[in-house]
């Protein structure tokens, strides 16, 4: 427990003097600066950031998460010819890009927020939400970063393979679903798209935030179905427990495949 | 002391190490050498459970290695590439590991001073050139003292100033009764610290003995021309 903690501050360090994350979390201040400077519905500016953060933090996430693997290699190496346990160096990585990441978002964001506290009235819950799908957002996309880049030797492959899943589960999911549902549109097929949008984690985070908000049934159809099928506090329980499955399942694999490779 | 027993290591179809059978007696200076791609560095990685076996098994100081971790506190290692995180300075490297062993206290600093690394301290790893970074790599692995030191062609990228005086360095180590094995494609430059040879051919060991028998059994005049008439014969 010692040495993770020296390993993730370490890693801290290292990375919040990292360009890339300065720059990860000024566009965060620039993107909640200018949606409150063009609009002073609080609600709207929430929703506007919602699709935002939806596509950028995986995207971020996956890309410079294998990257940061890959280019940690030697680092690793040197790491694993100490005394230090496998699991407890794979750990260390991950919270010490996971946590960085997650922090830009939430610091970056909420700074010009915190500027335009008088003209908000009502609307934390949603915000608070917000936190909650990037934060899950962060940690899911890096683990899955974690195990493209335990899996695959060749950088270029690996980040292919993570270009690609950040694709099919922001754009290419989504499409196969309305095509799904318009093909079966004569079918009761609430279940199916309850059962669909569970697996994948951009959808569940989206349901997360707009069963916050009052119009989740304008919010497209899975939101509607959820409100409908679960209420608003039970439809949250449960994607908050799918996305904890969806941070779990991969990272574990990760590290499995972590303690068990040759370097 | 280090003991391989029947080690074999598989990367697919291609047979890295074959059934290797080795004892290296604590205390020895060990020179393994072969030509590229015969095994020397996955031999070395296996001894720091870097790569698993495929059969057999290795046993530091009597303790057969089985993804325990705890033994490689007696263990200097040195790469071949050295990379550290880029934003860290030199001076943090040092405070991590040894934050990282923080009951091992007794710090040999004579190849901090050595390679004059103090002026760099506070500077990024990112900045430095490959030679320092190197350097602080093979400063690090002699920092804690250990029984045992590893060095993965550890000349490679030092001027020679910083060579010769990790060549003393090693000698003078080994006086005190450090087991060190290395690896180098120079043999001219590392003969002088050559006491055992292993030669590693294809996976296999072909020669296992001291220096003055190989030169011996081959008629040369030194290790190079030894090792050289050795991988001829063998092409033939």
């Amino acid at each position: 427990m010692k040495i993770l903690l020296k390993i993730i501050k370490y890693q801290l360090h290292d990375l919040s003097r990292s360009k890339w994350i300065i720059i990860y979390t000024t566009f965060f201040f620039l993107l909640s600066y200018s949606l409150f400077t063009f609009n002073k519905d609080f609600s709207r500016v929430l929703i506007s950031l919602m699709n935002v953060v939806l596509i950028i933090i995986p995207l971020v996430s996956t890309i410079f998460g294998t990257i940061h693997y890959y280019n940690s290699k030697e680092y690793i190496v040197f790491m694993l010819s100490q005394p230090i346990k496998r699991s407890t160096l794979f750990f260390g990585l991950y919270i010490g890009l996971a946590l960085p990441l997650a922090l830009s978002f939430v610091v970056g964001t909420s700074i010009p927020i915190l500027f335009n506290l008088g003209n908000i009235h009502g609307g934390f819950d949603v915000l608070i939400f917000l936190f909650i799908a990037g934060f899950f957002q962060t940690i899911i996309f890096c683990s899955i970063a974690f195990l493209i880049a335990t899996l695959n030797e060749n950088k270029m492959l690996g980040l292919g393979l993570a270009t690609f899943s950040w694709l099919a589960f922001s754009a290419i999911y989504d499409a196969l679903i309305l095509f799904l549902l318009q093909i079966l549109q004569d079918y009761p097929i609430e279940k199916i798209s309850i059962i669909l949008s569970m697996l994948n984690p951009i959808d569940l985070a989206r349901l997360l935030v707009i069963l916050k908000l009052d119009i989740s049934a304008l919010m497209g159809y899975t939101g509607a179905v959820f409100q409908k099928f679960f209420g608003s506090s039970l439809g949250t329980i449960l994607s908050i427990l799918s996305l904890i499955v969806w941070a779990v399942i991969p990272f574990f694999i990760g590290i499995r495949n972590f303690s068990k490779k040759d370097f | 002391m280090i003991t391989l027993n029947n080690y074999s290591k598989q990367y697919g179809s291609l047979k890295a190490l074959s059934e290797i059978n080795l004892n290296i007696p604590s205390g020895s200076l060990t020179f393994l050498v072969g030509p590229n791609a015969s095994g020397k560095t996955t031999l070395i990685k296996s001894l720091l459970g870097l790569v698993k076996p495929t059969s057999g098994n290795i046993a530091v100081n009597g303790i057969t290695l089985n993804g325990d971790y705890e033994y490689r506190k007696e263990i200097g290692y040195v790469s071949q590439i050295a990379n550290f995180p880029d934003n860290l300075t030199v001076d943090e490297i040092f405070r991590m590991v040894k934050d990282l062993r923080e009951k091992q206290k007794n710090y040999d600093e004579e190849l901090v001073s050595g390679f004059q690394l103090e002026p760099a301290f506070n500077k990024r790893l990112k900045t430095l050139s490959g030679g320092t970074r190197q350097k602080v790599n093979v400063a690090v692995a002699f920092l804690f003292d250990p029984k045992i030191i590893i060095l993965d062609e550890p000349t490679a990228g030092l001027d020679p100033v910083a060579s010769s005086l990790l060549k003393d360095k090693i000698l003078k180590e080994n006086k005190k009764g450090k087991t060190i094995i290395f690896t180098s494609h120079i043999l001219s430059e590392m003969e002088e610290l050559a006491q055992n040879v292993v030669f590693l051919l294809e996976g296999k060991i072909f020669f296992n003995g001291t220096v003055k028998d190989l030169i011996n059994s081959t008629n040369r005049q030194n290790l190079e021309r030894a090792i050289a008439s050795i991988m001829n014969g063998v092409q033939k």
